[in-house]
């Protein structure tokens, strides 16, 4: 995203010695400056750091400390009571060649990110698309599809879900209407991921609100100079939209995709903690919780943390390499 | 003549998917909003009546579930939504001021090594929470905060969500660096600026990480999970899971009411604060 450039220069150093630096060098040896240059700058510096401490303390105390901490307890047996005893690669090489549970936590949660993403997005980009063109009463329909996103996280919600699609709840009250006898949805093995990812698609309100400000960046007078050349609107949204909006939907898939990744509180909730039936819905999450505060294995909990760290990282790492072929950046080649 | 009687075709075949489109987008916004909707026609409907009605209209409204659901558990539920407010206030009033000070810096201030704290800045952003969990938890249990609501707001007093950060820096620099040259000329110091210039005029984005806050504390489950085990101390998220402990499948009446209860907030705060939300959301990709 262009919001992501780092830093400005030093404009207050350039306009204090804006004739001098034009005449020499543009960054200038210190001991050119005048005086009270310095201090002003140093005493500048002092200034910054006092309204960083928070975040520098909060810096070092809860990320970076935790960070080398968890990669530590990985190659240990830790469990809060003991001291963490070193065992080497014995996490990881349990966890991929011991651990079939871990395995079944990846595959449920691949498939719920492979799933629910697209069909998330394809739903945020369809909806923008329709409210996009100066439509009446756009800002009470981006509402009405906004709030599921702020609710979606939530238990209650969870809970809902949860007699949605129960064996007495709404689906099978609507279908015992057509005279269809249903069972339990979260109970059943083949569906109980299936309604955590309607629930996930069902939250397209924030990626869409990201796509109708991309549409609103797209030029005019591009879709007029298109009309009076005898373009058709799917030809517009072809050669137009699509191409100019690629940039938002890589934007936007990278941001799902790792937020889904780590999703916790509806498997959580739906499954009552259990990830059942039958591990159908065990998040990666989820069995990196139980393994570090139900069964306080902590040293296996942080090798699953790291293993879920590389994932993600492999996985954005791949969407920006995937990304030079399809996403399209207007002032580029 | 023969341009009018071909434009009235086209305008009235406007019209007409014009109309359809407003149809959809009605019908698929009922379809979005109709678990919610019938949510709360459940928690008015007697236990018996939820399933065999799918409508919404309730044939015999109650408010049963209501005063059943508010004393179920251990405490009335109106104790953990005190619970709730006091880590949900305090953690707003943590980010906006740590953030707030930390964008300032990072806006406006010079200093040695800016670039690259910047970017670590940026990079915390996408740290996923998992990774410093385990530690942070062993972090607070030594500390014995288990229980207590410091593993919960400290981490915002010491700005660790650092998205908020990067708002108020994107909204900063939108700011004339005019206005900082004035309150210097007439004597104001980088903290008078910061309290008289920059605060006053980040109005819009304050108040988007200040809602923004609201709903993520409110919500969050994990490390409300995670450091209140004691009842005395549930917040509204852990008392509702404590539902479907005690409760089994049995009483959704209740559960779905106090559920209601749990979501009117952010309800309110969507009502009210719309405006900042849409535009944080679009501006820099915040859910």
């Amino acid at each position: 995203m262009s919001g992501l450039d780092p830093c400005r220069g030093p404009a207050v150093v350039d306009s204090l010695s804006l004739k001098s630096a034009v005449a020499t060098e543009p960054h200038a040896p210190k001991g050119r400056r005048r005086r009270t240059g310095v201090n002003r700058s140093r005493r500048e510096a002092l200034t910054a750091y006092v309204f960083l401490a928070p975040w520098f303390v909060g810096l070092f105390l809860i990320t970076i400390g935790p960070i080398a901490a968890s990669l530590y307890l990985s190659f240990t047996d830790y469990s809060l009571l003991d001291e963490a005893k070193w065992v080497g690669l014995d996490n990881y090489t349990t966890m991929f060649e011991q651990d079939p549970r871990f395995w079944t936590s990846l595959k449920v949660t691949t498939i719920y990110v492979v799933v629910s993403v697209p069909l998330q997005l394809g739903f945020a980009l369809g909806l923008a698309l329709l409210l996009d063109r100066g439509l009446r009463g756009l800002s009470f329909y981006r509402s009405i599809y906004y709030l599921p996103s702020l609710l979606g996280g939530s238990v209650a919600i969870a809970i809902l879900w949860r007699k949605i699609f129960g064996a007495d709840g709404l689906v099978n009250s609507v279908l015992g209407l057509f005279g269809i006898q249903g069972t339990s949805y979260v109970n059943n093995p083949d569906t109980a991921l299936g309604t955590l990812i309607l629930l996930h698609v069902w939250t397209f309100g924030a990626p869409m609100v990201i796509f109708l400000a991309g549409l609103r960046q797209i030029p005019r007078s591009y879709y007029e100079a298109a009309a009076v050349d005898g373009a058709t609107t799917l030809r517009q949204f072809k050669t137009i939209t699509l191409p100019l909006l690629t940039p938002i939907i890589f934007f936007n898939l990278v941001l799902e995709v790792i937020k889904s990744f780590q999703s916790f509180t509806q498997s959580f909730i739906v499954s009552n903690g259990s990830g059942g039936p039958n591990d159908s819905t065990l998040f990666y999450t989820l069995y990196l919780y139980v393994n570090g505060f139900k069964e306080y294995e902590m040293g296996y909990a942080s090798a699953l943390a790291w293993v879920l760290v590389l994932i993600i990282a492999g996985l954005t790492g791949v969407n920006f390499l995937a990304s030079k072929y399809w996403v399209f950046y207007g002032d580029s080649k | 003549m023969a341009t009018a009687s071909r434009r009235l075709p086209v305008l009235y075949r406007r019209r007409v998917t014009r109309g359809a489109k407003h149809l959809l987008l009605i019908g698929f916004g009922l379809i979005m909003l109709y678990p919610l909707l019938w949510m709360i026609s459940s928690a008015l409907k007697p236990e018996e009546l939820i399933f065999r009605e799918p409508g919404l209209i309730p044939s015999e409204i109650t408010l049963e579930n209501f005063i059943e659901g508010w004393t179920a558990l251990a405490h009335p539920f109106g104790y953990y939504m005190w619970n709730s407010a006091i880590v949900t206030g305090l953690s707003i009033v943590g980010n906006l001021a740590a953030c707030s000070m930390a964008a300032y810096a990072f806006a406006r201030l010079n200093f040695p090594m800016k670039k690259f704290w910047f970017a670590i800045m940026l990079g915390s952003i996408m740290l996923p929470l998992h990774v410093v969990i385990v530690p942070q938890y062993i972090m607070f249990s030594k500390l014995d905060m288990i229980n207590t609501v410091w593993p919960l707001i400290l981490p915002k007093f010491l700005a660790h969500d650092s998205f908020f950060i990067f708002l108020m820096v994107q909204f900063i620099r939108t700011l004339p660096r005019e206005l900082d040259e004035a309150a210097s000329i007439d004597g104001a110091g980088y903290w008078r600026t910061f309290f008289r210039v920059i605060l006053p005029l980040c109005t819009p984005a304050l108040a988007t990480t200040a809602i923004f806050t609201f709903i993520w504390t409110w919500n969050d489950f994990l490390s409300q999970l995670l450091y209140l085990n004691n009842p005395d101390n549930f917040t509204v998220p852990v008392a509702l899971r404590t539902f479907l402990d005690s409760s089994g499948e049995s009483s959704w009446g209740p559960m779905f009411a106090m559920s209601i209860i749990a979501l009117g907030p952010i309800f309110g705060f969507f009502l009210a604060g719309q405006k900042y939300l849409i535009r944080g959301v679009a501006t820099t990709g915040l859910k």
